[in-house]
C-alpha cells in the first residue's frame, strides 16, 4: 500500500518533467542554447548547399516543354538503355563477386591475407589515374591488352572502345575493378561477424560446403546484401567518372549514362536546363529506391 | 568395436577397401582440388587487380618514341618522365606543384571542416540529445543518397551567382556537403559505445557543454575521427566532376583537372601523364595503408548504415 501511494504521489512531478523534456529534451536553458549552436554549421551547410541547389534544379527542370525535347532525342533513348544495362550488370556482378570473394578471403593462411592487401589497391588508388590508365590500356592499336593478347596468344584483339557494347562492357568492368574491393571488405566484415558457434552447430548437423552457404551463411547475410544492393544501385545511377574517362561517351555518343549526358547537354551544348531535365528523368527510379532504402535502414537494424 | 579400432589405428597396409581409408583419400583429394582452385583464383585476382596499375607504371617508364610500339615492357626504360614532372619541364606541367598544392589545400580543409561540423552535430544530437535531432540525421541520410553528380548543374550556376568561380572554397563547400553525412553516421554509431553517464557526471560536476565536448567527447572519439578524416581526405583526392566544373584556370585548378585536360589535348604525351598520375596516387595509397584497419572498420559501418 505504501509503495502504491508513493507512486501516486510522484506522478504529477514526473508529468511536469516530461513536459519540460518535451520542449528541451532534458536540457537546461544554457545547454539548450549550446546544443542549438552546435547544430548551426550543419544546418547552414544543408540549406545552402543541399536544399538550395535541389530547389534550384527542380525549378530549372520544371518546364514540360523540356521533357518532350529530351524524350525525342535518340541519344537520350540510347542513354536510358545504357544506364539500365550499366546499373543492372554493374551492381549485380559486383556484389555477387564480392559475396563469393569474401568467402575466399575467409580462408586461413598468410598468403590469403597478403593477397587481400594487394586486392584492395584499386580502392586506394584515386579513380582518375586508374581510369585514364585503363582507357589507354584498351586502345585498339597501342594498348597493353591487345599487345598482350598478340604477344602471348597471337590474337588480334578488337578495338575495345569503338563499338557501343564492347565500350559499355569495358566501362562496367572498369567500375567493377575499382569498387569490388570496397564491397568485398564490407561483406567480409559481415561474414566475420557471424559467430563461429553457428558454424559449429551446422557442422554437427552435417551442413558443410554449399549447403552451409545456402542454409547458414546466406540467410544471415541476406539483409545486408539487400541493403548493399539498394545502396550500390543508387550510387551507380549517378556514376559519372567511369563512363566519362573510359569511353568518353563515345563512339558517337552511344555509351553515355544519364549523369554524363546531363553534363554534356549542360556544358558542351550550353543548355543547362536540358541537362537538368536529363538528370531529373532519373527521379522516378531514384525516389522509390531512396524511400525503400530509408525504410530498410530505419526498420531493420543492420548489424555488422 | 572393430570399426572403432580401425578408425583410430593408423592404417598403413595397402588394403584400400577399408571405408575409413577411402574417406580419408577422398578428403585429401578434395583438399588438393580446393587448394588448386584457390591458387588459380589467386593468380586470376592478381592479374586482374594489377593489370591497370602495371600499365600505369609501364607507360610512365617509356621514353619518347616507345609509346607507340608493341611491347610488354619498354625496350629503353627510363625514369625521365618522373623527373620532367617533378621539375615541371613540360609546358603542360608548368604549374604542377602549384596545382598539387591546390589539391592538398582542398583535401586538408575538407577534412578539417568535415570533422568539426560532423562532430559538433553528433555531439548535439547524440550526446546532448536535443529534441527532434532525428530530423538532422534524416536530412544527412537523404544527402548521402543523393547522387552528387545530379546536383552539379544547379550547383555550378549557384556558384557563378555567388562569384565563386575559380575559388577553391566552392569545391570545399561541395565536398564538405557530401562528406559530412557520412561523418555523422560513423560518429553516431561510434558514440553509442561511449557511456552517456560520463557526460552526465561531468555535467553534475558543473562542466559546460563546450568543456564536455573538448575534454570528454573528442578524446574518446579519436579512432572514429581518424577513420572519417581518412575518408574525407580520400574523397577530396578522388573527386573530379566538381573540380572540373568549378576550377577552370591553370592557377586554381587541381591535379585531376590538369590530368584530364592533358587527356583531351591533341598531343597527349602518355608517359608524362602516367608519371603525373603515379605521383598523384602515392599520397592516398600511403594514407590508406597507414590507416587501413581503422578505415575499413569505419567504412563497413558506414557502408551499411547508409
Amino acid at each position: 500500500m505504501t509503495t502504491l501511494s508513493a507512486i501516486e504521489f510522484g506522478r504529477p512531478a514526473a508529468r511536469a518533467r516530461s513536459l519540460w523534456r518535451y520542449w528541451r529534451g532534458g536540457l537546461r536553458g544554457s545547454e539548450f542554447t549550446w546544443a542549438l549552436a552546435f547544430l548551426v554549421p550543419y544546418i547552414g551547410v544543408f540549406f545552402a548547399f543541399v536544399v538550395y541547389p535541389v530547389f534550384y534544379g527542380l525549378w530549372m527542370g520544371s518546364e514540360p516543354k523540356l521533357y518532350t525535347e529530351v524524350f525525342s532525342d535518340p541519344i537520350y533513348q540510347q542513354t536510358v538503355i545504357n544506364t539500365l544495362v550499366f546499373v543492372a550488370f554493374g551492381v549485380n556482378l559486383k556484389l555477387f563477386f564480392a559475396l563469393m570473394l569474401s568467402g575466399f578471403f575467409m580462408r586461413p593462411g598468410w598468403w590469403v591475407k597478403g593477397l587481400l592487401m594487394i586486392f584492395v589497391l584499386p580502392w586506394a588508388v584515386p579513380e582518375l589515374p586508374s581510369f585514364i590508365s585503363i582507357h589507354w590500356m584498351l586502345n585498339g592499336e597501342w594498348g597493353l591488352l591487345n599487345n598482350a593478347l598478340y604477344i602471348l596468344f597471337g590474337i588480334d584483339g578488337p578495338s575495345w572502345l569503338n563499338s557501343r557494347w564492347l565500350a559499355l562492357g569495358a566501362a562496367v568492368c572498369s567500375h567493377i575493378w575499382r569498387w569490388l574491393p570496397f564491397w568485398t571488405v564490407i561483406l567480409l566484415a559481415g561474414r566475420m561477424s557471424i559467430p563461429q558457434e553457428i558454424y559449429d552447430a551446422a557442422k554437427v548437423d552435417g551442413a558443410t560446403g554449399l549447403r552451409r552457404f545456402a542454409h547458414v551463411t546466406f540467410p544471415l547475410l541476406a539483409n545486408l546484401y539487400l541493403v548493399l544492393t539498394l545502396l550500390a544501385t543508387i550510387f551507380l545511377l549517378g556514376n559519372f567518372n567511369t563512363v566519362y574517362f573510359i569511353t568518353g561517351g563515345g563512339p558517337a555518343n552511344s555509351t553515355h549514362l544519364l549523369a554524363t549526358l546531363g553534363i554534356r547537354d549542360a556544358f558542351d551544348l550550353a543548355n543547362p536546363r536540358l541537362g537538368v531535365a536529363v538528370v531529373m528523368s532519373a527521379l522516378p527510379l531514384l525516389i522509390p529506391l531512396v524511400i525503400i532504402l530509408m525504410r530498410r535502414l530505419k526498420n531493420t537494424e543492420v548489424q555488422l | 568395436m572393430s570399426t572403432i579400432t580401425a578408425d583410430t589405428r593408423p592404417v598403413a597396409s595397402a588394403s584400400g577397401a577399408r571405408p575409413a581409408e577411402r574417406m580419408r583419400r577422398a578428403a585429401r583429394r578434395w583438399r588438393y582440388l580446393t587448394n588448386a582452385g584457390a591458387a588459380i583464383l589467386s593468380v586470376v585476382l592478381l592479374v586482374w587487380t594489377l593489370a591497370p596499375l602495371y600499365n600505369m607504371v609501364m607507360v610512365s617508364f617509356e621514353s619518347e618514341g616507345d609509346v607507340f610500339s608493341d611491347h610488354l615492357w619498354p625496350p629503353k626504360a627510363s625514369a625521365d618522365s618522373f623527373w620532367i614532372v617533378l621539375t615541371q619541364g613540360y609546358w603542360y606541367l608548368e604549374y604542377f606543384w602549384h596545382q598539387f598544392g591546390n589539391s592538398v589545400f582542398i583535401g586538408v580543409m575538407v577534412t578539417l571542416l568535415v570533422l568539426v561540423i560532423g562532430s559538433l552535430t553528433t555531439f548535439s544530437v547524440g550526446r546532448m540529445r536535443i529534441r527532434n535531432g532525428w530530423l538532422i540525421t534524416n536530412a544527412a541520410l537523404l544527402t548521402y543518397v543523393i547522387p552528387a553528380s545530379f546536383l552539379a548543374i544547379p550547383f555550378y550556376l549557384i556558384m557563378q551567382h555567388y562569384g565563386l568561380q575559380n575559388n577553391p572554397w566552392s569545391v570545399i563547400a561541395v565536398l564538405v556537403t557530401f562528406a559530412t553525412p557520412y561523418a555523422i553516421f560513423i560518429f553516431q554509431e561510434y558514440g553509442r559505445s561511449i557511456p552517456l553517464e560520463l557526460d552526465e557526471s561531468a555535467r553534475i560536476d558543473g562542466a559546460s557543454p563546450v568543456q564536455i565536448y573538448f575534454r570528454i567527447y573528442l578524446p574518446l572519439m579519436a579512432p572514429a575521427l581518424v577513420a572519417v578524416g581518412t575518408y574525407a581526405l580520400l574523397l577530396a583526392w578522388n573527386e573530379y566532376l566538381y573540380q572540373f566544373l568549378l576550377l577552370s584556370n591553370k592557377q586554381s585548378m587541381t591535379v585531376p583537372v590538369a590530368l584530364a585536360q592533358f587527356l583531351n589535348s591533341d598531343v597527349a604525351p602518355w608517359n608524362y601523364m602516367m608519371a603525373t598520375a603515379i605521383i598523384y596516387a602515392l599520397p592516398p595509397i600511403a594514407t590508406y595503408y597507414a590507416f587501413r584497419n581503422r578505415m575499413s572498420s569505419g567504412l563497413t559501418m558506414g557502408g551499411v548504415k547508409g
